[in-house]
């Protein structure tokens, strides 16, 4: 429980002359949960993507299982055993829900022409790991209660079963830290709740430990185990959550700077 | 007369089919029409001329050996240019092709000149079966076949393999499959060298019925992007539907109407599908949300 498993060195990255992430430092422990919130811009899914190799930061270090991963290719990430979903949603939209779950699984599939060809039929070590991987996607699915969605076209279903399938494919690729930003966007309070308990659920039941962005305040104070918060790129206050909430700077980034002062006069 | 034109309609559309495949396949992973594609299949047919006339190769391994310099082109132009090209956007990347198209047609104009060589090939136009009224030749018949064997083997191979299966993948969302663990670009790659393949197979096809010169594929790769259009740029079964289409439509345009103006048919169903059915006869119009 105490041992860190991820770590975020002195990141730095820019855009021609903005400044999107400014010496942001964290370190996440093994079976927590995370969170990075911050007002919009303010560089929480640029983090992101500097630790799944989709940008490159200008200096620092990503450190996971404390190797070095800054820079490494998105695939070699998810090799390592990170998964993310994303704000706007990013599936397979011409395949099922099977289909896509199952290619979450593309990185653990050993078999090739030759092993496929091999032997026979359910004997066959493809078959066999087949039936493996979809004993593994069949749970992710009563997990998530996506029974209904299995042979659908995921681009015809509702957008909240389209995250939560997203977050299955994620879970397929059986990580050990899931990034997810912004899961609860566009969902009502009744899906949001559920999802509150599903993140909880994943975490129990599968032992990830999850880098959360998250705009539902009510939902970050109630699942993290510790908080970031930034603006403009630049970390203002790290703690747990009620540190957090009784932190001025962090109550200045996100109410304003007037309010505060009459707050306080 | 019908039933001969559509033969010949059918024979004609194999190629143009095996053109639109080559084509789809890259455009459907990089949104790339790849107007080299003429100009790498004539090459890799010479290739073929070249070890048959010149270094007397009987025709299996010359075929093989074609096919196998297909791939490797198609793999070298990507890797080479194409994935060094920095933030490129789709139009750049089409004049690379473009740029490629000059290159290899350059290439095969100082090798092998303009003269008109005559492919040989181990089935003859000459040798006819009757088919009631008409008359279909051996050519024909192991064109068509070696059409549909190739369309089943990239049916099954992207239905059932681990590699089509990821450039479906990539193909569908490319961001959504790199951080799935898929290479996005070797994918490319090996995209590349597959549609190098089929327009390969398509050039040597077509050089026994035409002459062999560096013009060999121009008018086939038009004819080929019209089906593309035709069928739909983002289905493989589409456009080889279209192919088959207008090969039809087109000889029996030739046949009924006017013969000088067979060529513009293409032309003219480009514009009519663009005006009435932008995404094509067989595609299901997707719209990315954003």
């Amino acid at each position: 429980m105490n041992e860190d498993l991820f770590r975020v060195e002195n990141l730095f990255i820019s855009f021609g002359g903005l400044r999107a992430v400014d010496n942001v430092n964290f370190t996440v422990k093994k079976e927590t949960i995370f969170s990075i919130i911050g007002p919009n811009g303010a560089g929480k899914t640029t983090i992101f993507n500097c630790i799944n190799g989709l940008y490159n930061p200008d200096s620092g270090r990503v450190l996971f299982k404390g190797e070095d991963i800054t820079g490494i290719k998105p695939h070699k990430v998810a090799m390592k055993g990170i998964a993310r979903t994303f704000q706007n949603i990013e599936l397979f939209s011409r395949m099922t829900t099977m289909e896509n779950l199952m290619l979450g699984r593309h990185l653990h599939m050993k078999t090739g022409i030759l092993s496929g060809a091999t032997f026979f039929r359910r004997k066959s070590r493809a078959a066999l790991e087949e039936i493996k991987h979809r004993e593994r996607v069949e749970h992710i699915i009563d997990l998530l209660d996506l029974q209904y969605a299995r042979n659908q076209f995921v681009g015809s279903l509702p957008y909240g079963t389209q995250k939560l399938i997203e977050l299955g494919r994620a879970l397929a690729l059986e990580p050990e830290l899931l990034l997810l930003d912004e899961p609860s966007a566009g969902m009502n309070t009744e899906e949001k709740q559920d999802l509150i308990f599903w993140i909880k659920d994943i975490q129990d039941e599968l032992g990830v430990t999850i880098l959360l962005i998250e705009h539902d305040m009510r939902m970050v104070m109630d699942i993290s185990d510790r908080i970031l918060a930034i603006n403009f790129g630049k970390p203002i206050g790290e703690g747990a959550p009620e540190e957090i909430q009784n932190n001025p700077e962090v109550l200045q980034a996100y109410l304003g700077e007037d309010e505060l002062t009459n707050a306080a006069s | 007369m019908f039933l001969q034109l559509i033969v010949s309609g059918i024979s004609i559309g194999s190629i143009y089919a095996l053109v639109a495949l080559a084509m789809v396949i890259i455009y459907k992973t990089s949104e790339v029409p790849n107007f080299a594609q003429g100009e790498m299949a004539m090459l890799s047919t010479f290739v073929a001329f070249m070890l048959l006339a010149s270094f007397g190769q009987p025709f299996v391994i010359s075929f093989a050996g074609a096919l196998v310099f297909a791939v490797v082109l198609g793999v070298f132009l990507e890797f080479v240019f194409l994935r060094r090209a920095k933030d490129p956007n789709v139009l750049s990347l089409i004049l690379i092709t473009l740029g490629f198209e000059m290159m290899i047609y350059g290439v095969a104009s100082w090798k092998w000149g303009a003269e008109q060589q005559s492919f040989p090939f181990p089935v003859s136009d000459f040798d006819i079966v009757n088919l009631g009224p008409a008359v279909v030749s051996y050519l024909n018949i192991v064109t068509l076949l070696v059409t549909l064997f190739l369309m089943f083997i990239l049916f099954l191979f992207f239905r059932y393999t681990k590699v089509g299966i990821a450039m479906k993948a990539t193909q569908q969302n490319m961001l959504a499959a790199r951080i799935n663990g898929i290479r996005a670009n070797r994918i490319l790659s090996i995209t590349w060298g597959m549609s190098s393949l089929i327009g390969a197979v398509a050039g040597m096809m077509l050089a026994p019925i035409a002459t062999l010169d560096p013009n060999l594929m121009l008018d086939p790769l038009l004819k080929g992007f019209a089906s593309a259009v035709l069928g739909g740029m983002t289905t493989l079964v589409g456009s080889a539907l279209g192919g088959y289409i207008l090969g039809i439509i087109e000889t029996l345009f030739g046949g009924y109407i006017s013969l000088q103006f067979k060529s513009i048919v293409a032309f003219l169903i480009i514009v009519l599908v663009l005006c009435f059915k932008p995404s094509g006869l067989f595609a299901k119009h997707y719209v990315r949300r954003v």
